[in-house]
Order: C-alpha cells, then sequence, then structure tokens
C-alpha cells in the first residue's frame, strides 16, 4: 500500500427489518480519483452512501477516513470528517438565495452578517479555482437545475469536503448539462478532491470514473479499473447475467398512416411559442423517435397530442377522422376514447397516484370503461383480476396489487403505467422518457414490449431525451430543436450527426429537400 | 371629529395587541413547518393561568409567568404530538383547544366557585397604564398632544412589548443564525437534516417561542385589559391571529399592520353599533366581526396577491428509508 485511501469500509452490513440492504461489503477508494459505484436501482448504493453521510448507522462494520477509524453519527459528523453529498434530490430551500443556501448550516455565528460576507468571498475563490459560476443572490426555484446542482456542489466544497458524493447526479440534467458536471468533476478530481459517483448509467461510468465498483442486491461484486473494462462486462456484473444493450429487433414494415399531424403551434402560459409549426405522421407498425435536448418542445408536443394541453394551431388526423386542434375541446379522456394511449413523461406527477394500490393505478384514466365499472361503482373484482394478470404478464414486483404504487421500484413502477396503456390495446401509442429512473433488467423488458407492439402493427410516437434509447428503438428520428422539427434520419443514424441537429446546427440536407414530411 | 378618530386609534391599538402576540406567536411556529391552529387554547389556557395566580399572588408579573408557562406547557404538548410523534397538526391543535376551553372552565370553577371565572383581581395584580412623560403637559397641543398622550400614552407595558416584537422578530428572522434555520426548516427539513442540524430540536425551539408570545397574549386579556379571567374569554381571537397570519402572508411587519386592521375593524364596529349610516342605514355589529374572515378568504382565493406558505408547513418531517 503506498497510499493511504481516502475512505475505506470494511464489512458493512445494514437491514432494514427483513431487507438485507447492505451485505458485508468492502470498498476502498483512492484519494484524488473519480470512483463510480454502479448497480441497479435496490440494489443498495444509496443506502451505503447514506451511511457514509451518517444519515443511515450500519448495523456493523468498520469505516476507515484516512486510515483512521471513525464512527459517523449524524451528518454533522460526516461533514467534519470532510465528506460532502450531493443528493439525488436536490437539498436546497427553493425561496432561500444561493448564499443562504451555501451558508445553512456553517454560518459561523449567531448574527448571519458575518458568516453571509465570508461566504461572498469563499465563493468567489471556489468559482475560480473550480470554474463553478454562480450568481450568489439569485433565489434557487429561478435557478435551471444544472446550476442548482452547482449549488449543492458548492455547498460542499464550502464546508471543505474531501471527498464528494453524487448519487445519481445526472438524472434530472439534459445531455449538455451532464457533460458540464462531468467537466466539473475532472476539474475536482484534479484539485485533490475525491469524487464518488453513484450511478446505474454505464456511459457516465464508462466517460469519467477512474475505478468502478459493481453493487447487486445489497452485495458488493467486483471492482474494476476503468480502462480495463468494458459496458458489457458491467452490465453483466449488475444483472447477474448478460444483457442486450441493443434491441433485436427486425426491420419495420409500416402500413398506412394511423396519426398525422400538420402545422401544430403550441404557446405556453408565458406566451411563448414552444412547439411551432411542427408536421409529422407516425404508421402503424412503426416507432417514430424525437430526440432532442429536453426543454425544446418534446414534452409539449406530447402533452398537447395526448389531450392535456392546449394547441394554438393545429391538425390532427387519426382514425380517418381530421381534428382542428386549435379549437377542439378535446380532453385526455377523450383521445384515449380515439384509440390513443399515453405514457406520460413523469410517471410520480402524470402515470401514477404513489399513495393508490397498484391495481387502482392499473386502471387509471380508464376507470370509465364498462369492463371496469358498474353504473356508478367500480367493479373491483373486474379490476384486480386485470391487475393480477397485468402483473403476471409484465412480471411486476412484488406480485401484489394491494401495496401502495409507492413501494414499487422505479422499473416496476414504470412498467404499471406501460401495461395500463399497452394492455387497452391502443391504435397509436405516445411514449415519453419510457425508462427514466428506471434498471437495466426493466429496461430491456420495456424495450421488449414496445418493439413487440410495433410488430403488432401498432403505430407509436417516443419521446426520450437519452439519445442511446431513440437509436436503439426507432424506425425513423426526428430531431426537435426550438420547438421545431429541424431533421429526420433512419433507424441507423450516425450519433454525432443526431448531436449535432440537437444542439441546433442547421441541417444541411434538410435546406436541400426544402423540408421533412 | 377629531377626537372621535382620536379615541378610535387608540381603541385599535388596545384591540390588536393581543391579535398581534398571537399572530407572530403562529409566525414562529409556522415557519418552522408546524401549523399551530391551538393558538386560541393556548391563549385562553394562559389567560386562565395568569389569571388565577395575580389573583392569588396579587402579582401581575407572577400571573404573566403563569400564564406563559401554561401556554408553553401547551406547546410542548403540541410539539410532542406532532413533532415527536409525527402525528396530524391540525387535530393536535384541536385537540389543544378543546382541551384548554374545558380545563379552564372545570378548573376555575372547582377552585374559585364563580362559575369558571376567576375572581376580581385586587390591586397588583393587573398591569397598570404606563404613561409616557409630559403626557398632560402637552395634551393641548392641537393634533399631535391628544394622538401623543392619548394613542402613544397611555398603555399597558404588553402593548409596548407586542409592538416592540415586530421588528424583533423581523431581525430575528431575516439576520440570525436562528432565523435563516427557523426559515429553512419550514421550507426544506430535509436540507436542514443534511446540513446537519437537528430538525427536531430547531422545530421544539419555535413551538417554544410560540408559547411565549400566546402566553403574552392570553395574560393580556386577563390581568391587563381584563381584571381576572373570563369562561372562554379569547373568544376566536386566536383564529382571527391564524387569519392574519396568512393574510400577511407569514411576514412579521405585515402581520403588524393585518393586526392593526383587523383591530381596527372590530373597533369600528363597536363604534358604529346602533349609529346610522347616511344612505346605508345601521350596519350591524356581526358585519365587522366577519369582516377579517371574509378579507382572509378574499386573499385565499387570489384576489390580492397570492398567499404561500411556507413549503414543509404541516408535514412531519421523517427521514426516507431509502
Amino acid at each position: 500500500m503506498s497510499e493511504i485511501p481516502a475512505i475505506e469500509l470494511r464489512k458493512i452490513n445494514k437491514s432494514f427489518g427483513p431487507v438485507h440492504a447492505n451485505k458485508d461489503i468492502d470498498l476502498v477508494v483512492k484519494k484524488g480519483s473519480i470512483h463510480g459505484i454502479i448497480g441497479e436501482n435496490g440494489a443498495g448504493k444509496s443506502t451505503l452512501m447514506s451511511i457514509l453521510y451518517g444519515f443511515y448507522h450500519a448495523d456493523d462494520g468498520d469505516i476507515i477516513i484516512k486510515g483512521k477509524k471513525v464512527t459517523i453519527a449524524d451528518s454533522k459528523a460526516a461533514i467534519g470528517m470532510g465528506i460532502g453529498m450531493v443528493h439525488q434530490h436536490f437539498m436546497l430551500v427553493d425561496n432561500f438565495s444561493v448564499l443562504e443556501n451555501v451558508v445553512l448550516g456553517a454560518e459561523d455565528s449567531a448574527l448571519l452578517a458575518g458568516g453571509l460576507s465570508r461566504a461572498r468571498t469563499e465563493l468567489k475563490r471556489l468559482e475560480e479555482e473550480y470554474e463553478l459560476r454562480v450568481d450568489p443572490e439569485a433565489l434557487i426555484q429561478d435557478l435551471p437545475v444544472g446550476l442548482q446542482q452547482r449549488v449543492e456542489i458548492l455547498k460542499a466544497l464550502y464546508r471543505s469536503a474531501e471527498v464528494l458524493i453524487l448519487d445519481e447526479p445526472t438524472g434530472v440534467l439534459t445531455p449538455a448539462e451532464a457533460d458540464h458536471l462531468f467537466k466539473i468533476l475532472d476539474v475536482l478530481k484534479n484539485q485533490g478532491k475525491t469524487v464518488l459517483l453513484i450511478t446505474h448509467k454505464l456511459r457516465e461510468i464508462m466517460a469519467v470514473t477512474d475505478t468502478v465498483s459493481v453493487m447487486r442486491r445489497g452485495e458488493m461484486v467486483a471492482t474494476r479499473e476503468t480502462g480495463n473494462t468494458s459496458m458489457e462486462e458491467l452490465a453483466e456484473l449488475m444483472v447477474g447475467r448478460s444483457v442486450l444493450l441493443r434491441v433485436d429487433k427486425e426491420p419495420a414494415q409500416p402500413e398506412a398512416p394511423v396519426m398525422e399531424v400538420e402545422n401544430l403551434t403550441v404557446t405556453d402560459s408565458r406566451g411563448v411559442q414552444v412547439v411551432k409549426d411542427v408536421s409529422l405522421s407516425v404508421r402503424a407498425g412503426e416507432i417514430v423517435g424525437i430526440a432532442g435536448v429536453s426543454g425544446n418542445g418534446q414534452s409539449e408536443l406530447l402533452e398537447t397530442l395526448s389531450g392535456i394541453r392546449r394547441a394554438t394551431s393545429g391538425t390532427l388526423k387519426i382514425q380517418g377522422e381530421s381534428i382542428d386542434l386549435g379549437s377542439s375541446t378535446l380532453d385526455a379522456a377523450d383521445m384515449r376514447r380515439k384509440n390513443m394511449g399515453h405514457v406520460p413523461e413523469d410517471r410520480h406527477r402524470m402515470g401514477l397516484i404513489n399513495s393508490f394500490t397498484e391495481y387502482e393505478n392499473s386502471i387509471l384514466g380508464y376507470h370509465r370503461d364498462p369492463a371496469y365499472s358498474r353504473g356508478l361503482l367500480m367493479d373491483l373484482g373486474a379490476i384486480k383480476k386485470n391487475a393480477v394478470a397485468e402483473i403476471e404478464k409484465y412480471d411486476i414486483r412484488p406480485p401484489n396489487p394491494m401495496l401502495k404504487t409507492a413501494n414499487f421500484s422505479g422499473g416496476n413502477q414504470q412498467k404499471i403505467v406501460l401495461a395500463r396503456e399497452i394492455e387497452r390495446d391502443p391504435e397509436v401509442l405516445l411514449i415519453g422518457q419510457p425508462t427514466r429512473g428506471v434498471d437495466i433488467g426493466a429496461i430491456e423488458f420495456i424495450h421488449r414490449r414496445i418493439v413487440e407492439l410495433r410488430d403488432a402493427g401498432k403505430g407509436i410516437l417516443l419521446v426520450s431525451v437519452e439519445l442511446d434509447e431513440i437509436r436503439a428503438l426507432s424506425d425513423r428520428v426526428l430531431v426537435m430543436f426550438d420547438g421545431k422539427i429541424v431533421g429526420e434520419r433512419g433507424s441507423n443514424a450516425d450519433e454525432g450527426e443526431l448531436g449535432l441537429l440537437m444542439a441546433g446546427v442547421e441541417d444541411n440536407r434538410m435546406t436541400a429537400e426544402g423540408g421533412v414530411q | 371629529m377629531f377626537e372621535t378618530i382620536i379615541l378610535m386609534m387608540d381603541a385599535t391599538i388596545r384591540v390588536s395587541t393581543p391579535l398581534l402576540l398571537a399572530c407572530l406567536a403562529g409566525l414562529y411556529s409556522e415557519r418552522s413547518g408546524v401549523v399551530d391552529i391551538g393558538l386560541e387554547g393556548k391563549m385562553l389556557g394562559a389567560a386562565f393561568g395568569a389569571g388565577a395566580v395575580a389573583y392569588i399572588t396579587a402579582n401581575a408579573w407572577l400571573g404573566l409567568l403563569a400564564g406563559i408557562s401554561v401556554s408553553v406547557l401547551l406547546s410542548l404538548l403540541h410539539g410532542f404530538a406532532s413533532i415527536s410523534n409525527r402525528g396530524n397538526q391540525i387535530v393536535s391543535g384541536v385537540a389543544i383547544n378543546f382541551l384548554a376551553a374545558g380545563l379552564t372552565a372545570l378548573l376555575g370553577q372547582t377552585w374559585f366557585r364563580q362559575g369558571g371565572r376567576t375572581p376580581s383581581l385586587p390591586d397588583g395584580g393587573r398591569f397598570t397604564e404606563i404613561v409616557w412623560p409630559f403626557a398632560e403637559q402637552v395634551r393641548n397641543i392641537p393634533f399631535i398632544g391628544p394622538f401623543y398622550a392619548e394613542v402613544l400614552s397611555g398603555h399597558k407595558i404588553l402593548v409596548y412589548v407586542a409592538f416592540l416584537a415586530v421588528p424583533l422578530t423581523w431581525w430575528i428572522l431575516f439576520r440570525t443564525r436562528f432565523g435563516l434555520r427557523l426559515r429553512a426548516v419550514g421550507e426544506n427539513p430535509a436540507a436542514v437534516d443534511t446540513a446537519g442540524i437537528s430538525v427536531v430540536w430547531m422545530r421544539y425551539r419555535a413551538v417554544i417561542a410560540c408559547g411565549i408570545l400566546c402566553g403574552v397574549a392570553g395574560s393580556y386579556l386577563s390581568i391587563a385589559v381584563g381584571s381576572g379571567f373570563g369562561v372562554n374569554m379569547t373568544a376566536g381571537q386566536g383564529f382571527m391571529a391564524l387569519a392574519a397570519l396568512i393574510f400577511a402572508k407569514w411576514k412579521p411587519v405585515s402581520a403588524m399592520f393585518t393586526c392593526l386592521l383587523f383591530g381596527f375593524l372590530d373597533a369600528a364596529g363597536t363604534r358604529l353599533q346602533g349609529v346610522e349610516i347616511w344612505l346605508i342605514g345601521e350596519v350591524p355589529l356581526q358585519v365587522f366581526q366577519a369582516l377579517p374572515y371574509v378579507l382572509t378568504v378574499v386573499l385565499l382565493a387570489g384576489f390580492i396577491g397570492k398567499a404561500i406558505p411556507p413549503k414543509a408547513a404541516g408535514i412531519p418531517y421523517l427521514k426516507e428509508r431509502s
């Protein structure tokens, strides 16, 4: 051993009731490195980090920091030992300024003035040292998530953290913001800080880490030098078997269009045009992917087509009927009755009611369907029978329709939504971010289901900010930028080319052909 | 006419004082994330405690101390239920209101046998007016004189305490470490927890501050304006203070102006009782009594700006299990 590791964990155990979340975990993190910890949702990564940050206490095992055995009683103790954490859900007070958030808990004295002015100077220094630019007087609620995350990093650095833990830091970021974050992590490393990156995205591990440890079902199964491993190997270690990173599918056999959108324009509540004169069509038996950095109008497009949002103008042709979206009063229920299913982008906000049970969620939006109701009453027997069937077909775990959806993992929650929409046999399915925050095993399953639906002759419109997903699933890719469709590519689209389009670089092919159908 | 205005202002200040104290009390509690619907009960308990002890000891200060103690104890009860045991804060608050209403009447009757009232206070058991220097000499100076002598001078010490508590609260809230943490814990307790600060201890300190101010408010009723405790003598002022708190959007200076407005409506209602107003006729007292609530509802409906409560108010804090 030439150098004392920044952190060493020996035989850490932690159980929550019957769930053994961490089993005999050993981990050595070298000082000045970026160490990735990868694993599926529920593998115990967050629990382990919470133990390190003093949020939970280990049942047994040793924590050794800089060669000294320590007990971490609470977060305050962890901060004192130079550990900082950027949580998946930011721990910021929205209506406080950046400065107030940085100072909270490290105010120096009973009066604020001194601490605030010290923080102002210190922030300026950190800004220069780490290239972390944020206006200290700005309110958190006015900042985009990327900057909010920067504030979290600054908070840790302000407390002179030597080790920075980032828990799923890119879950809320756009690809561009994520790239920027990785640059910041590199700067931190070069300044001698140690970074622990918790994620379930293989790409990120490959892109930034020096070392990677893999967790599976509460156990640490392997540690590798990132340079000596591959995505395939890591994926296999994570799930305990090899998974297809690529989706196996036959070439599409598209038929007649099942949904046509013409000249759709949507204006949001601020009066800004967010979807600008978009025309597209989806044919039976094909998956049309919409690629783009989030916030370029994809969400609004999906919401308008599913009847949640009103359009300013535009036409929708579906099932031989032409609907003027500018004046239509069709709502989400009407759209569903027109055989248009919708898997919303955010399952927590729109797809599910987390405090409802699985069976209640399994008919949400279809509760008026005569199959599930008898007059004013719900037909609980039929609903539960249907729920049990869906649980089986979609391998939803735990297989208990009486459990609240809040108690399912992200992947299983997404399967509940997907099962609900697909099993109603829609002609057109609108899908937003089908695998956001979902573990690899479930991703594979979900992708297969989507392809099966396509092969059954349905039309699918897929919106995702994961370029890999778009490329793996789509038969045609449309790229959205600034509310417009700026390019179209086939299923074998080049990643770099799509990236340029997503960044708003003009498509020469498009100008040559004079437009996209 | 001028004399009437002066008298109205004087009355407004007197009526506003307990509202303001209770409103600031609620402010501390709710800013920390603990909704306190039990302001009424705490005031009532304090009024009784103050009245009883002031009667027995013939000492207003001991009475005040007793009033504050009762109120703080009730606060701790609310804290125990809603902070330590993460119970529903509304239910706990309502329980405290019932508890105070029942217990004060019962103990009052058992101890003093006057239908739940405490006997009239002896000299020394009540706070007396503080007359400012030269109040009598300047009384005859037009306008300023009566204003100084009637409106500013000649109130009980608790009135001045209440109005001084306003800048003090503002200063604590926005200029001290305690205030920063208090506001943070009401907005995002998880952020406070991860910063290494105890959420539970912060909230307990907030409800204790709330108890102290409520104690002063209740004591003011029984041993400053009143001369002894009367059954249910708070008569909904705790709820009125809660309405004022919402109306003031949880801000101390706005709270003062809101309480003055509500106090003025009350004073005006009393003043205009039985008076015919040109073109309108006699306005029933109830109209004035209802106005503060009507205004608050109008505010909540979004007609006068927007009242956004502290984000974590009413939600018990529970560390997530991964």
